[in-house]
């Protein structure tokens, strides 16, 4: 482990991203108390790699041992939910001219759905789009993150998105 | 009917991935596509749904003390792990080789990290790109009537501007006093991220500095080799890369450079 002088360091430079690491784990977790404990133990991880940490992008190294400490705990403690289907198709319901019901679906969406919406996509869905739309990260820093191409994570960015959509829309068709 | 721009081009444009020149393509496309507008249309709908929803969570601040007191249980401040360590452990001697093997990994990561991150160690054409990419991209902002997204002469303006558009705060400063009169900033794309630009005047020149953090964290300054008429510093302070490209005199810019730098080194830590 490293000591005094390196903790203060780290505490410094690493802390401030506690929220963004915070939430990240809350949303692969989906439960506050889990999220909590994952992210203890990705800060002390975190620390023990610190020494080999060289500079670059602060935030995207964190949310990376986030991500891993996320996945190896959601592998031991949630085997079954961590099943995605990677080979699934888009169908976008175009229904051409006139005013637009999707759009109209999408501005009426409320705080409650579309969180739910959220938390019932798969993992690796649910996961760029935190990245992308809560922490604003490029594609780069969050092929980083995922240790994936930038080519992936465009099309799991598009598929979340397109899904996303679907999912808010049959929720709210269903309340109308 | 489908047009093919609409899967592969309106996600970048919304997310700000593209390249400025493919961004301008975009727009003016976006005018005449109904379904790459409307494809759009949808895509700010519903991020503007999940911003309605402020999805993100904060850390409770008790999870920060958690985490605080571990840290300080697994280093507490006496640092007291080399005296105890392997005497009390005499049967684990033989493990020692471990040490240094880690030290071993470090340096290989450390040379990896070097190779990535320090232009120099990989010959001089990184920079020569780099410079081509400045150069553009300061003809390209005179050029396409685009030459600042924020106006304003104010640096507590431009400075929160680039909240939540980069991923950092870049230093602004107003030089008017100077004879460099601060007149706006803009987003711009180098060196395949992100960077901020800020546009200063002299007289009826503008200069454009490009800024973004600097891995490697040096202190230096370079004059880079006059093109097109157009002369270009760089240098490297508190944390951030600079990047001047303007057509006003070498003496000119220099003198700016210099001025710019004594401003932002002490407060940009």
């Amino acid at each position: 482990m490293p000591g005094a002088a390196t903790r203060e360091r780290f505490e410094q430079a690493v802390l401030p991203h506690l929220d963004a690491a915070y939430n990240l784990a809350r949303w692969l977790t989906r439960n506050e108390h889990d999220a909590q404990d994952v992210t203890q133990e990705s800060f002390l991880r975190a620390f023990r790699f610190f020494d080999g940490y060289q500079g670059g992008n602060m935030r995207a190294w964190l949310l990376t041992i986030v991500r891993n400490t996320c996945y190896t705990w959601l592998h031991q403690n949630r085997p079954a939910d961590s099943s995605v289907e990677f080979d699934e198709e888009i169908h976008s319901g175009e229904s051409p001219g006139g005013a637009d019901p999707e759009l109209q679906v999408l501005a009426s969406a409320d705080k409650e759905t579309v969180h739910r919406a959220l938390e019932e996509l798969p993992e690796i869905f649910r996961e760029v789009l935190v990245l992308r739309e809560m922490e604003g990260m490029s594609y780069k820093e969050i092929a980083d993150v995922a240790s994936v191409s930038i080519g992936t994570v465009m099309s799991r960015l598009a598929r979340a998105r397109t899904r996303l959509r679907q999912s808010l829309g049959a929720a709210l068709g269903k309340e109308s | 009917m489908s047009c093919k721009l609409t899967q592969r081009f309106v996600p970048g444009y919304l997310d700000g991935e593209l390249d400025l020149s493919r961004t301008i393509e975009m727009e003016t496309h976006l005018q005449v596509c109904a379904e790459c507008a409307r494809e759009l249309e949808r895509q700010q709908a519903l991020r503007a749904a999940l911003e309605r929803g402020s999805l993100a969570y904060a850390a409770p601040e008790a999870l920060r003390e958690r985490i605080q007191s571990s840290l300080r249980a697994a280093a507490p401040a006496a640092a007291p792990e080399r005296a105890g360590g392997w005497h009390g452990f005499p049967f684990l001697r033989p493990l020692l080789f471990l040490r240094w093997a880690g030290a071993f990994a470090v340096l290989a990561l450390c040379a990896v990290v070097a190779w990535q991150l320090v232009p120099g160690l990989r010959g001089p054409s990184n920079d020569q790109q780099l410079a081509a990419e400045v150069l553009t991209s300061h003809v390209r902002s005179l050029e396409a009537n685009h030459l600042m997204d924020v106006a304003s002469t104010d640096q507590h303006t431009v400075k929160p501007w680039f909240d939540g558009k980069l991923d950092f705060s870049p230093p602004v400063e107003d030089l008017a006093s100077d004879g460099f009169p601060l007149v706006g900033g803009r987003l711009d794309y180098l060196d395949g991220r992100q960077v901020g630009a800020l546009v200063y005047q002299r007289r009826k020149h503008f200069i454009n500095v490009f800024v973004w953090p600097d891995a490697a964290g040096s202190s230096s300054t370079q004059t880079i080799q006059p093109q097109q008429g157009y002369n270009m510093l760089r240098w490297s302070r508190g944390g951030f890369q600079f990047w001047a490209a303007s057509d006003v005199n070498a003496q000119d810019l220099a003198d700016f450079v210099r001025i710019l730098e004594a401003r932002t080194a002490p407060e940009s830590k």
